[in-house]
């Protein structure tokens, strides 16, 4: 009979469509991986960039016929309320020269009195800047484990990438800032 | 349209309706319903009394508003059960905001739309003598039922800094979060998944009973604009409610599991529970008018006597605004820090919608141009629909705009647009339809006379709320305080008036119920004359139990005039 026709037709478009949603449920998902890669690729929403040292010494060479342009960065510091540490650049802002590598100090000291861990966000400021932004080395990278009482110097490698010239987003941006949130550990005992 | 009722009443005198009107008892019939008629009527009723709780929450809204300083918040902090301090008073204010635009939203306008009028008429209009799946259609509605009592529960738990979900309707992280202690948002989210799931198996079943339930001779392209409106919004439903639900898990997980999707913290950021909120929330904005658009369509229609100016026009369209409209969403974001570049895109997408809804409300007008206008209280509540709508959509073209939304973005003159697009464009054309199809639904004819006043009411009072409310916003009065300078106190005691204009012109809206109930004349089969041509008309109204147990055929139309000469030129045409 016909009404048997239409129920098997509509149980395969009702199938059909649930994966659809099903489909949509899990990109919604999968949207946390594929945001995360788009901002380190693009350096979106100020993300900056990773660099081995033999980039580096690249860019330095591209720095070097480019003519040696100097740009301000401005080093910024925060807390977690609830991680009890005093956090701290050692000098607010410095003038390197674009593709030039340099070390940025920040000192850490835990309050507390007992050891508490940390990890640090990161991103810079204007967010154009991001893709531009090369750390060598980080304390943000890993975890730091701070002992009660104890203060720590802790420093940053970096350099802007040569290309940010080339940039018309760049243009008429004199200073950028690195800044930095330290957060209290999530898997740790408190 | 070629598509024609009379075709059908051949057929009606050919079968008696046996069995047609049994229904079942009370209980059965309502709680355990499998008939999308009373299903639809459950939505309706329902989406009625979610509007009156909206409402009343909104008239809150207003009178705190009427003058400067915090007047009313401590009394309702009080009854909510929290004591009243400056920050329990904010927070409250917090919940009356989201808790209006949630019930809005979620539970009245989508519930009248796609499950009231939408249940009701795709099945007449297409020739099907029920939904595809008719239980799962019961489902829907007792989950959003769910869904309503889980967001009313959420008011008296304690939501941080008091009592309720104080998150807006957006629940953005870290608000909704770190910012939200309490059950309060996780009943508010609860809501919003079972709304969801709702919605999405409604979406389901109104897609398959369009593409496989409709009668022979019914072509997509010869579907009444009502129908092509909800499957576009049932599409857009599908692809957009799933997100949604991702992201308030996310959030749940981020809140209640310790994971830190949006939390920066642990790696996450707030910004991504943004991108995925409007990426559904954008295609919600026309998943809420589509509907509207297509009733719209119908009833300029039947009172101009003419079919619609541009059918397939009028199609696509709907269907270009559904596709352009999930490319769009970071238009309500551009105070994030989106790079010149990108709001570039945004804008100059958003703006693109422009040209569909042009289309259509050109069409509507050419539909009118020429016809012999009726002005029966549909069509008057569909001419200020396609006015009102129009102005909310020139502040729409208006706010796309990356760098005026900078200086305007979270003011009052974002308020007024979408209450202009929703509140009027949405609310306008859910009245239009209700008095359209009320005397076909119930079988009652309700008082012109009445309907009349109501739409000038309500007309009046909505326009003297929301238009002083765009100078509030560009002079900067930002969205979401209680409070307010004293400069800002002029436009916004004229706004709380307008307010009691439109509470008041509500009265007839009930009144004309209670009075169609009680002493309404009874419905012919097509009391709106010959220019209403869609399948329902030829029914009776209320139209029986079960429809249709032998499907009409719509032929092309020029071939039936030929085929019946003059014999049905009294009911279409």
């Amino acid at each position: 009979m016909a009404s048997q026709a239409i129920e098997y037709r509509n149980r395969r478009t009702a199938a059909i469509m649930a994966l659809v949603a099903a489909g949509m449920l899990a990109l919604g998902f999968a949207a946390v991986p594929l945001y995360r890669i788009f901002c380190q690729v693009t350096g979106f929403a100020g993300t900056t960039q990773r660099a081995t040292a033999a980039q580096a010494a690249t860019a330095a060479e591209m720095a070097r016929s480019a003519g040696g342009r100097e740009i301000s960065i401005r080093f910024d510091a925060n807390t977690a309320p609830d991680l009890a540490w005093k956090f701290k650049p050692l000098q607010v802002t410095d003038t390197v020269t674009i593709g030039q590598r340099d070390i940025a100090i920040f000192t850490a000291r835990n309050l507390s009195d007992k050891p508490l861990t940390g990890n640090a966000s990161f991103n810079v400021e204007p967010e154009q800047a991001g893709r531009y932004f090369n750390k060598i080395q980080c304390f943000c990278f890993t975890e730091q484990t701070l002992r009660p009482g104890q203060e720590v110097r802790m420093p940053v490698i970096y350099y802007i990438d040569p290309a940010a010239l080339n940039d018309p987003n760049m243009d008429g941006v004199e200073q950028i800032t690195l800044s930095y949130t330290f957060h209290k550990a999530v898997d740790q005992p408190s | 349209m070629a598509t024609t009722a009379d075709t059908f009443q051949a057929h009606h005198d050919d079968h008696a309706h046996h069995d047609a009107d049994h229904k079942p008892g009370f209980f059965a019939r309502w709680f355990m319903s499998t008939n999308h008629k009373d299903i639809g009527t459950l939505y309706l009723i329902f989406a009625i009394c979610a509007g009156i709780i909206g409402g009343a929450i909104s008239g809150i809204m207003r009178m705190e508003l009427a003058e400067p300083g915090i007047q009313y918040l401590q009394y309702w902090v009080e009854l909510f059960g929290g004591e009243a301090t400056m920050d329990t008073m904010g927070h409250q204010w917090n919940v009356f905001i989201s808790a209006h635009g949630l019930i809005m939203v979620f539970f009245m306008v989508m519930p009248a739309m796609i499950g009231g009028f939408g249940n009701w008429f795709v099945p007449l209009m297409i020739g099907a003598p029920d939904m595809a799946f008719p239980r799962m259609n019961n489902i829907s509605f007792w989950l959003t039922v769910a869904g309503f009592c889980s967001l009313l529960i959420s008011n008296f738990m304690p939501g941080g800094t008091g009592n309720g979900a104080g998150t807006g309707w957006t629940v953005y992280a870290p608000l909704a979060t770190s910012g939200s202690v309490g059950p309060a948002v996780d009943f508010a989210i609860f809501s919003l998944h079972l709304a969801g799931a709702a919605s999405i198996m409604g979406a389901i079943n109104f897609i398959t009973t369009i593409f496989n339930m409709r009668a022979p001779g019914m072509t997509l392209h010869k579907m009444p604009l009502f129908v092509w409106s909800i499957l576009v919004t049932a599409f857009l439903l599908l692809l957009a409610l799933p997100v949604l639900a991702a992201a308030i898990t996310m959030l749940i997980t981020d809140r209640n599991f310790g994971t830190t999707f949006f939390d920066a913290s642990g790696g996450g950021d707030p910004v991504l529970y943004q991108h995925l909120f409007w990426f559904f929330g954008h295609p919600e904005v026309y998943i809420m008018i589509l509907p509207g658009f297509g009733m719209i369509s119908q009833i300029v229609a039947t009172f101009s006597r003419k079919p619609v100016f541009g059918y397939l026009g009028m199609a696509y369209a709907m269907v270009a605004i559904g596709v352009v409209g999930f490319i769009v969403w970071a238009h309500h974001m551009y105070t994030t820090g989106l790079d010149v570049n990108t709001k570039m895109y945004f804008t100059a997408a958003t703006m693109v919608i422009a040209v569909p809804t042009g289309i259509k409300i050109f069409s509507w007008i050419a539909t009118m141009w020429g016809g012999s206008i009726e002005f029966k209280s549909p069509m008057v509540w569909a001419i200020g629909m396609i006015f009102l709508f129009t102005v909310g959509g020139v502040t729409g073209v208006y706010l796309a705009n990356g760098g005026i939304d900078d200086v305007v973005h979270d003011t009052y003159f974002v308020v007024a647009h979408f209450h202009y697009v929703l509140s009027m464009g949405a609310v306008f054309s859910l009245f239009a339809g209700f008095y359209y199809w009320f005397p076909k639904m119930s079988g009652k004819m309700h008082s012109e006379l009445l309907a009349h006043l109501h739409f000038w009411g309500f007309f009046i009072g909505v326009n003297v709320i929301f238009f002083p409310q765009h100078f509030l916003g560009w002079q900067g009065m930002p969205r979401r305080y209680p409070d307010y300078a004293e400069a800002y106190e002029y436009w916004n005691g004229i706004s709380s008036f307008g307010y009691e204009i439109m509470a008041g012109s509500m009265l007839f809206f009930f009144a004309n119920l209670i009075y169609a109930f009680i002493a309404g004349k009874k419905a012919p089969d097509n009391y709106w004359g010959e220019g209403a041509t869609t399948l329902e008309w030829s029914l009776s109204s209320p139209p029986p139990f079960h429809q249709f147990e032998t499907l009409p055929v719509i032929e092309d139309h020029h071939n039936y005039h030929d085929h019946i000469g003059d014999k049905g030129s009294a009911s279409a045409h």
